[in-house]
Formats: structure tokens, sequence, C-alpha cells
């Protein structure tokens, strides 16, 4: 082919590639309850999103394959590929938030940056956004974020759970201690620092901070610091990718005890702590979900999978991320189930299913009843309250596997609401936004 | 190779580190609530900067050999360290030692360079260097969607038998708890040294090293005196992927291998800046210099900023140095003519 | 056979200056644009507004920015995130600070602190040159990230260091940024400001100031010798590039994303607009929107290719794919046509006025 014709053959792609954009795959389905799903199975978070977007089809597959879908709603999805960009993942959201047979159900972006971007165009549209565990920690706040939803924890009420936790270590007092936190240097990692600072007046510790640049390779000085410098007695992590591994190498490698050393639960998957094997020893982090494959709920999952009907990876089943995607697909089922209780049983608008969330109770009677005990706490969702009063434990890594330590830890919320109404009030102000009435 | 200019490059930037050090003590008198100095801590950020700036030279290395040949600046080098390390991996995976892995990826690398002189570099000779720049970019998505796609996206560990456990060395008077050294770096500085040695013999020694210096001098001359460009070529891309895959096993050693491998070139840049394009022990003591300067930088100065301004901080460095050398450190001297 | 000249006679300079000296041009762009100002927003689906078109107006200004530096200057800048970071957070502080002043007046004045800032970074080039600059533009890519994500008083203090961009109107009150407003009006809106400023810059690059920057660009020894300031021009060309790329930052952060970290703009975002440049043509205004649209488009084609062919491939190895086959389509686009799509379009243009006899 002469460059002529390879010219020719340039001009027709570019024109074809403009052709071929238009988005007109139709829903798999008539009557199905639609979920877009936005993962990232490539790209620097890949050995993070994998595991994540692997529980989630497992489970709606689990749901249709064991009861038909929800209240005889098929269960349907489609994964979009974001990369944890956020400008793909808003591609993604508006791709996919008019498919199926009644629009996106919910979204769960599986990153902050992603749920910020989406926290504005979400609410225009009428659709839910379940943050769980990530996200902005002042949209607990239902009455300002009434289409977000932060349960069963934030990063807020995480950082008051591993100060309750350090305390509760050093015999119920952290006066004169010293506490180092490591973050990403993002929105993300930024979230604790304020709740951090506010309790080192309460408890009497002293903060020092620690910011990484993304990606987070370069820690060495941070850790030369921490190590020769400061010596803190305790230090926290709000990492996430290759940030965590490299932190916990480094951090063996200037000898900082390992069990003093507790990551938020974005930085205590399997895929952190592989690289470092032995090193990792000791390490600490929290979870929001139960740890391992002893759970009804897994077990079921397996035998799914041993028949022959399971969609993923089965080396990822039992998984921290995979787990907290079961959870958090639980949830969302719950969510649609307590809807179908008002709307009927049909595929549900994301309106009504903002409706489910709004007046979600998952008790500790229904978790077991669906064979998730131990897997999570119970959480009560409310018109004016988001983040559903869910609770978070610590996890170590025994140097194979990742096993619970503690129970649910409940953080100490009644300090926390004040903080998510100052900061949410601050949000509706600048955003000009009338707060809805709960009442 | 101007050994004269390495020598002078060595002294001062030996001698600049006490100089270093006396400033930051001072400044950590004016502010000591930000600044926590001591000679022992310093000479220890120092040995640590030395270390990992050897690691950043490891990937300069790849970049000036393929700019000193061909005047491309290869955007690629990243990934080819990232799809080099996936190989290792992937046939450390399939049950052979560690070090038949190396060489079949160091067989794959070759292959890699050869297919892409054919298929992209060939048909663009002649192109401006901003156009084989972005051919570059485009050989960085091909190849990191290839190697994801053959070995996957999740992390793998990577263990060629280093221990992970730190030394403490010259334990004593003046470093109570001793100096700590990490096996992994201290082997890939001895690997960086051997790598940058063996890289000097064969440009200066070997026939094909001479063809090499003459391509890097002028391709055109090179070419009428019937040296062969498109084979130089490819020998120069198989070298930089060789390189790239003792980068990448250094890094992939510490780190785990996984894509974030591939944005480590970025760390790579100011340093190439620093020592200028051309010059393989200016990548070497480029290296230590960003090293040595990002660790001193983010330990003794970020604290006064809040800290995490190493990223930054490297390529102000090598900007400064760029407006007294516009051509680097080492680089070769810029003549204009109209 | 209808696009031809003859009998187009051109009787004073003006006319022969015009932009589109042929009539059947001129006819083309104004039924293109009359078709994209009356017609798009009432006929394309709320996708298209939000997720193609409005990226791609935006991205066709970043574009148009970087092309004068580098397509027209020859200054090669891998700084355009940090300068459209400049124009988002400032275009934020202003906006926030001056409730009441008209969003077209904060763009403007968040344009020229960019402009500013460029300017700042712009005078190493007085001395480095070539892949040496480029490095040296990095520095202001991650200082200026570092800056805006460093000190909370860019974000009025935030906690996570997010700015929302608060809707403000311009006509009247139709809403035109942040998410609450009609996505038909922020695509008018833009489409309207993007097309002014490409005249501008078209007009830019015709003048003699556009000329002294391509002596610049084609040797700048040479320029310097037949009278052009080498000083004035770069500085220029920074300025007013990073003028163009501060808007498009604001535009991005106030109409297309509505809230933004530091981090949106890394240095991803800056190859991104590299590419568009480059494969739409360096030196060429069109070029900066064929590029913008090939790049905006392409993920999302390849994306829907295999489901619109019914292949049964999981979204991992489509995302896999996607990037193989953009690494490959970027290798064929420079192969075949090294001076990018405009060209391709001009070669388009010369056939067509010989159609449909050649000879």
């Amino acid at each position: 082919m002469g460059l002529k014709s390879l010219r020719w053959a340039a001009a027709a792609l570019a024109l074809s590639v403009a052709a071929t954009a238009t988005p007109v795959v139709p829903a798999k389905a008539e009557g199905d309850q639609f979920i877009p799903l936005l993962v990232y199975r490539t790209g620097p978070y890949a050995p993070n999103g994998i595991p994540l977007a692997d529980g989630f089809i497992d489970y709606f597959n689990y749901v249709n394959w064991k009861e038909g879908g929800v209240g005889g709603v098929p269960l349907s999805w489609e994964e979009c590929e974001t990369q944890y960009n956020n400008d793909r993942g808003v591609e993604c959201y508006e791709r996919l938030k008019n498919r199926g047979a009644s629009g996106a159900t919910v979204i769960n972006p599986y990153s902050t940056g992603i749920t910020y971007a989406l926290i504005g165009r979400a609410t225009e549209d009428k659709i839910p956004v379940l943050s769980m565990g990530y996200g902005r920690a002042d949209a607990s706040d239902g009455t300002v974020f009434p289409y977000v939803y932060t349960a069963p924890i934030t990063y807020w009420a995480g950082a008051d759970v591993m100060v309750q936790y350090a305390r509760e270590q050093e015999g119920g007092s952290l006066k004169g201690k010293k506490i180092a936190l490591v973050y990403h240097d993002s929105a993300y990692g930024k979230e604790p620092i304020k709740t951090l600072e506010r309790l080192a007046e309460i408890e009497g510790y002293e903060l020092s901070l620690f910011p990484v640049a993304h990606p987070g390779l370069e820690q060495k000085a941070t850790w030369l610091r921490i190590g020769r410098q400061v010596r803190p007695d305790y230090v926290f992590m709000w990492g996430w990718g290759v940030m965590n591994a490299t932190a916990v190498k480094e951090a063996a490698s200037v000898g900082f005890p390992m069990d003093k050393f507790i990551g938020i639960w974005w930085s205590g998957a399997e895929a952190d702590v592989l690289p470092a094997k032995e090193a990792a020893k000791g390490y600490k982090s929290l979870n929001i979900t139960g740890v391992g494959k002893d759970f009804p709920i897994v077990q079921d999952i397996v035998k799914m999978h041993e028949e022959g009907e399971g969609l993923a990876d089965p080396a990822n089943i039992g998984s921290v991320l995979y787990n907290r995607a079961v959870v958090n697909g639980f949830i969302i089922t719950e969510a649609v189930r307590k809807a179908q209780e008002k709307f009927g049983q049909r595929p549900l608008k994301g309106e009504e299913v903002q409706w489910g969330f709004d007046n979600l109770a998952i008790t500790e009677q229904r978790i077991e009843e669906a064979g998730l005990k131990g897997l999570m706490g119970p959480i009560e969702i409310t018109c004016a309250n988001h983040e559903g009063a869910g609770s978070a434990l610590v996890q170590q890594w025994d140097g194979e596997n990742w096993v619970a330590i503690t129970g649910f830890i409940d953080p100490n919320r009644k300090a926390l609401w004040p903080e998510y109404k100052a900061s949410a009030a601050q949000y509706a102000k600048e955003k000009g936004i009338d707060p809805r009435n709960c009442d | 190779m101007n050994l004269k200019h390495l020598a002078i490059g060595v002294v001062c930037s030996l001698g600049s580190i006490p100089v270093v050090g006396l400033l930051l003590q001072q400044l950590a008198e004016a502010a000591p609530n930000d600044i926590f100095f001591g000679w022992d801590f310093y000479i220890e950020v120092v040995v640590t900067g030395l270390l990992q700036g050897v690691m950043y030279a490891l990937v300069a290395l790849g970049f000036v050999l393929i700019f000193k040949a061909s005047a491309i600046f290869n955007f690629a080098q990243g990934a080819m360290v990232l799809f080099a390390a996936l190989a290792m991996v992937g046939f450390i995976e399939m049950g052979l030692h560690w070090t038949l892995a190396f060489l079949l990826a160091a067989v794959v690398m070759i292959i890699v360079a050869i297919l892409i002189e054919r298929v992209v570099l060939r048909p663009m000779v002649n192109q401006e260097p901003i156009i084989l720049f972005m051919a570059t970019i485009g050989i960085f998505f091909v190849l990191d969607g290839l190697g994801q796609t053959i070995w996957g996206s999740n992390v793998k560990a990577l263990d060629i038998g280093i221990s992970q456990t730190p030394w403490f060395v010259l334990q004593g008077e003046f470093f109570p708890g001793g100096l700590r050294l990490i096996p992994t770096e201290v082997v890939a500085a001895v690997v960086g040294a051997l790598t940058v040695t063996l890289l000097a013999v064969l440009f200066q020694y070997t026939k094909v090293g001479r063809a090499l210096r003459a391509v890097a001098d002028d391709h055109q001359a090179a070419l009428s005196v019937g040296i062969p460009l498109k084979f130089i070529w490819a020998i120069v891309w198989s070298v930089a992927g060789i390189v790239g895959l003792v980068a990448g096993v250094m890094w992939g050693t510490s780190l785990g291998v996984q894509f974030s491998l591939s944005l480590i070139a970025l760390k790579a840049l100011p340093v190439l800046i620093l020592g200028g394009f051309t010059s393989i022990p200016g990548a070497i003591v480029g290296g230590l210099i960003v090293g040595v300067g990002e660790q001193v930088g983010e330990v003794f100065i970020g604290p006064l900023f809040g800290g995490a301004i190493q990223d930054w901080f490297a390529y102000m460095l090598a900007m400064i140095f760029l407006l007294f050398r516009p051509q680097g450190l080492f680089g070769e001297r810029i003549i204009e003519r109209v | 056979m209808f696009y031809r000249e003859a009998g187009q006679f051109k009787t004073s300079y003006a006319a022969d200056q015009a932009i589109y000296p042929i009539r059947q041009d001129k006819i083309g762009i104004l039924i293109l644009f009359g078709f994209s100002l009356l017609a798009i927003p009432f006929i394309a689906p709320i996708y298209w507004l939000n997720s193609i078109l409005i990226p791609f107006l935006i991205f066709s200004l970043a574009a148009l920015g970087l092309n004068i530096l580098t397509g027209y200057c020859g200054q090669l800048s891998l700084g355009t995130g940090g300068f459209m970071a400049c124009g988002a957070f400032f275009s934020y502080k202003l906006a926030t600070a001056m409730p009441d002043t008209n969003i077209l007046i904060v763009f403007l004045l968040a344009g020229l602190g960019t402009a500013l800032v460029g300017v700042l970074f712009g005078l190493p080039s007085l001395r480095i040159k070539g892949f040496y600059l480029a490095v040296a533009t990095l520095a202001a890519q991650f200082f200026l990230i570092w800056m805006f994500n460093k000190f909370s008083w860019w974000t009025n203090h935030s906690p996570s260091g997010v700015i929302s961009a608060p809707p403000r109107a311009v006509f009247g009150d139709i809403d035109v940024t942040s998410a609450s407003a009609s996505p038909e009006a922020k695509y008018v809106f833009l489409l309207l400001l993007v097309s002014f400023l490409a005249l501008i810059a078209k007009n830019m690059v015709r003048s003699r100031i556009g000329r002294s920057w391509m002596a610049i660009r084609d040797m700048d020894i040479a320029a310097e010798i037949i009278g052009i300031r080498p000083m004035l021009a770069k500085l220029s060309a920074f300025a007013v590039s990073s003028f163009f790329i501060g808007v498009s930052g604001a535009l991005w952060a106030f109409t297309y994303s509505g809230s933004v970290e530091a981090l949106a703009f890394e240095i991803n975002r800056s190859f991104e607009v590299l590419f568009m440049i480059i494969i739409g043509g360096l030196g060429a205004i069109m070029g900066s929107f064929l590029g913008a649209a090939f790049i905006v488009l392409l993920p999302i084609a390849l994306d829907t290719i295999p489901l619109l062919l019914g292949l049964p491939l999981s979204v991992e190895t489509v995302a896999h794919l996607r990037l193989i086959i953009f690494g490959a389509l970027i290798i064929f686009f420079l192969i075949v046509e090294p001076h990018g799509l405009a060209r391709l379009w001009q070669i388009g243009k010369e056939k067509l006025r010989l159609w449909p006899f050649p000879y």
C-alpha cells in the first residue's frame, strides 16, 4: 500500500472515529434493575480495582442465580473502565446513566475524585451516589446532599476510630504521645486532617503531617524523618495504590514497629502488603467489612463458582476488597428491596431508589438472615443521616492473611456530626443550595 | 567523553555536600521548630539520596543512549522498564530460575527493539524531533497495553534473592544507631556502576561503539562512510531495553512489579536535563545530584512549606542549573549557525 | 465541480486578506457555525453535549493555546496542565470573592493572570531550547499543581482541596456554570466564546506578531538577525498561549466538571493537549479543533466499537486493546501524515478543487 492510499485510509479512519462514537447500545434486557459499574481493571490502581469489580459482578450474579434478582426483578449491570481517571469517570457516568429499563439505580464511583465530580451531576439527574467509605465526609448530611450516601462510615469517622484504637492500646490516654499522618497529597488524603487536629486538642497528642506526592513512589525522605527525627508513637496512613506498598516497605526499612502503623481501609488490601511480604508482618489497617471466606454468603458464592456460574476470578474471593464490594452490593440490593416495598416490584428509577436509601435500616437480624453475619455491622440511614451509623474494625497482616483483631468499633459520632453539619453548610452556601427539610 | 569535566563535576558535587550541610545547620538554628539538623542524620539523608540517585540514573541511562544515537527523546523508556520487568516476572512464574528469566527477558527486549526500529523508526527517518517524540508516546501506549494484556494488571512480587532487611553499618560514636543501608539499593548501586562501566567500554573500545559515536555525531556523515544506520539503531534500542530491564529489576524488587513502574520515567527527566541528554556519565552524576538534592530538600527544606516538594524541587534544581549551562552539565556545547 | 474559485475576483486588499478567500469556504464555515449554534443544541442527545461536545470545545481552546506556543512559536511546552490549573483556581478565587461580577470578566481576568504566570515560566526560554525547555516547563507543571494543592487559601480552605464552581449566569439569568446549568446553555455559551477566541487567534497569527513567532520558530538566530526581538516574540507567545490555556482551564472547572482538585490538571493533561496539536497539526488553528475532536472521540469510539459489533470482550481486554490501538493509531498517523489532520484536510480541499477532472 503506497503512502497515498495510506493517507486516504487515515482520513477515512478519522471520519469513522467520529461516526462510531455514538453510543447506541441497547440495555441487556427489558425489565432489569440496571446498575452501572465504574471499574478500573487497568492502570495504576488496577491491583485494587480488579478485586472490587470482581466482587460486584459476583454478588449481582449471585443474587440473580440464587433468587432471580431482587423481588423478582433481575439485576443487570455494565462495566465501564475509568482507569481511576476523573474525566473518564464522568464520561462513563454520562454514558451509563440512562441505560437499562429505568436508568441507573445507583452509582459507586470507587474514587474520591470521581465522587466529587459526580455529586453535582448525579444530584441534578436524581441518581443516588453511594460512596461507601470514601468521597466527601460532609455528604453524610442528607439535607444538603440528598442524593449522596456515605454509609457505613466516613474518613472523619475512620480517623476517630483510629485514635480510639490507639488510645485503647496505650491504656486509655494519648497524652504526650506523637502521631504522624502519612497521606496521599490529594482530596482523599486530606480528608482526615481536620478531625485528627481536633482530636489532638482533646486527647493531647501531637500530630505531625507528612504529605506524599502522587503517585507515592517517593517516600524515602518521609520515612527518614519519621524514623530518625520525629519518632512518633503511631503512624496513621491515608494511602492508595502503590503508595501503600512503598510506605509499608519503607516503614520496615527504617525499623518502625509495624504494629504501631495503622492504615485506613484503602491501605489494607492484599496488594498493599504482598510486595513487602515478610516485612509487612504486623502492619494494621482499618476495615469496614469482615475478613476472609468464613461467611455464609461468601461460601454460597464459592458454591456458585463450583457450579460453574461464577463470573469473576475465583482467586479474588474472600479478599479484602472483594468482600467490600459484596457488602456494597448488599447495601444496594437492600435499598432496592426497601424501595420496592413502596413502589412495587418493577425496575425502579434512581429517584425511587433514593427513597429506599433514605429509609434503609439493615438490622443485625437481617444481616444474619442474608448470611453476612460478621461481614458488616448494622446501619440505619435516614433522610438527614446518610452515614447510617456504621462501624469499622482493625485487622492485622500475619504474613499470609489479613486477620481481624478487634470487633466493629463505633466512632464517636456525637462529636463528628456538628463537623459534618458545619462543613455541609459551607458547601450549601457556596453552591446556593437550599437544604431540604427532613422533619 | 571528557574525563576532566567528569572529575570536576564529581569534585564539585562532593565538595558541595559539607557546604550545604553547614548552610542547613544555620537554617536549622534560625527555625528550630521546623527543621531538625544533626550531622549524622544529614549524612544518612545524603547516603540515602546517593543510593536513590543511582536508581534514577539507571532509568535515565536508557534515555541518554537513545538520545545520543538518534536524537529521539524516548518517552517510552518508562514503559520499556515496566514491560521488561513484567516479562521477567512472567518467565519466573513459569518456573524458571531468575537468571534464566533475566536472559529471556533480555531477548524479549531485543525483539521489541527490532520491532520498534522496523515499524516505527524506519518509516519516520528525517522527521522533526517533536514528531519522533510523539511516536515514542505512541510506543508507550502500545507497550503499556500489551504488557497488561499478556501479564495482567495485578501487582507481582519480584524476588531475586536479595534480602529486604536493612543493614546497619559503621555503628559507633558518630552513628549511634548505625548507618542504614538497604541491600536492594546497595546492589542497585553496584549494578549501576557496572552498567555504566560496561557501556563506557562498549562505546570507547569496540567497533560497534565507534560506529555508535559516529552516528551520534552526524547521521549523514556516518551513513556516507558506510555505517549501517538501521542496524545501529536496533542495537541502541536493544541496549536501552536491557538497561531498562536492569532498572525494572531493581525498582521491581523494591516496589513490586506494577503499572506505576512506568511512571518513574518522570523522575528521570530532571536527571537528564541536569546531566545533559547526550552524556552517559552525565546521567550518573545528574542522578546523584537529583537524588541527594531531592532527599535533602524534602527532609530539611520541605517542612518549611508543608512537605511533598520533591516533585518540583528536582525540576527547579535542574532549571536553575540550565540557566547557567543550557546544555546540561556534560552535554555537548550547542553551536548554532544561521 | 462545485468547489471552484473561478470567477471570484479580488478587487481590494481587504478581500485578498480575508480569512476565507474562497466563497465556498466562507459559506461552508457559516453553515457549520449556524448548524452548531442553532441546530445541535436541539437535536444532540444530552450525552453528546455533556461528555463529547463540551469537553471538545474546552480542549480545542487549550489546544489552540498550546498551538500558538508550540506550533507557531516553536517552544515545546509540557506545562499546559499547570496553566489550566492556574485559570481554574484564579477564576474560582475571583468568582467567590466577587460574586456579582459577570463570569465573562472573571474568566478574562483569570486568563490574564495565567498569562502573567506563563510569562514568568517562559523566561527560561530565552536561554533554553528544545527538549531542555520542555523539561523545564515541567517545573512549572509540578510547581503549580503543588502550590494549588498545598495552600488551602486557593480553595477557600475546603478541607479536601476541591473547588466547586458556583452557579453563575451570563445572559440575563441563564446559568452557564456548575452542574445545575443546562447542558444546552453551557454548550451555546462555550461555542460562542471559543469561536470568538479562535477568531482572535486566527487573526493574531496572520498579523505582525504571529509572523514574528513563526520566524522565531523557523530559526531563532536568523530571526534575531533580521530584527525580530526574540524576547518580545517568545514572551508574547507564552503570554497569549497561557491566556488561552488559562481560560480553557477556567471553563473546564466551571462548565465541564463543576468541581475539580488540583490533581485533575496533572501531567497527563499536558500530554493530552500536546497529542491534540500534533495529531491535529502543528501551526494550524484548524488543527487544534480537529486534534481535540480526534482525541476526545477516539477512546470513546474504541470503547463502543466492540459493543457495536457484539464482541464478547471483557472490559479489561477492551481497556488494554484501547491502549494498544490508541498508541498504534498515533504512530500510524505520524507515519502517514506527520503534519497532522489539518494537512489531510488541506489535501482533501486541493483534491476537491480538481474533482471530478483531476488533470
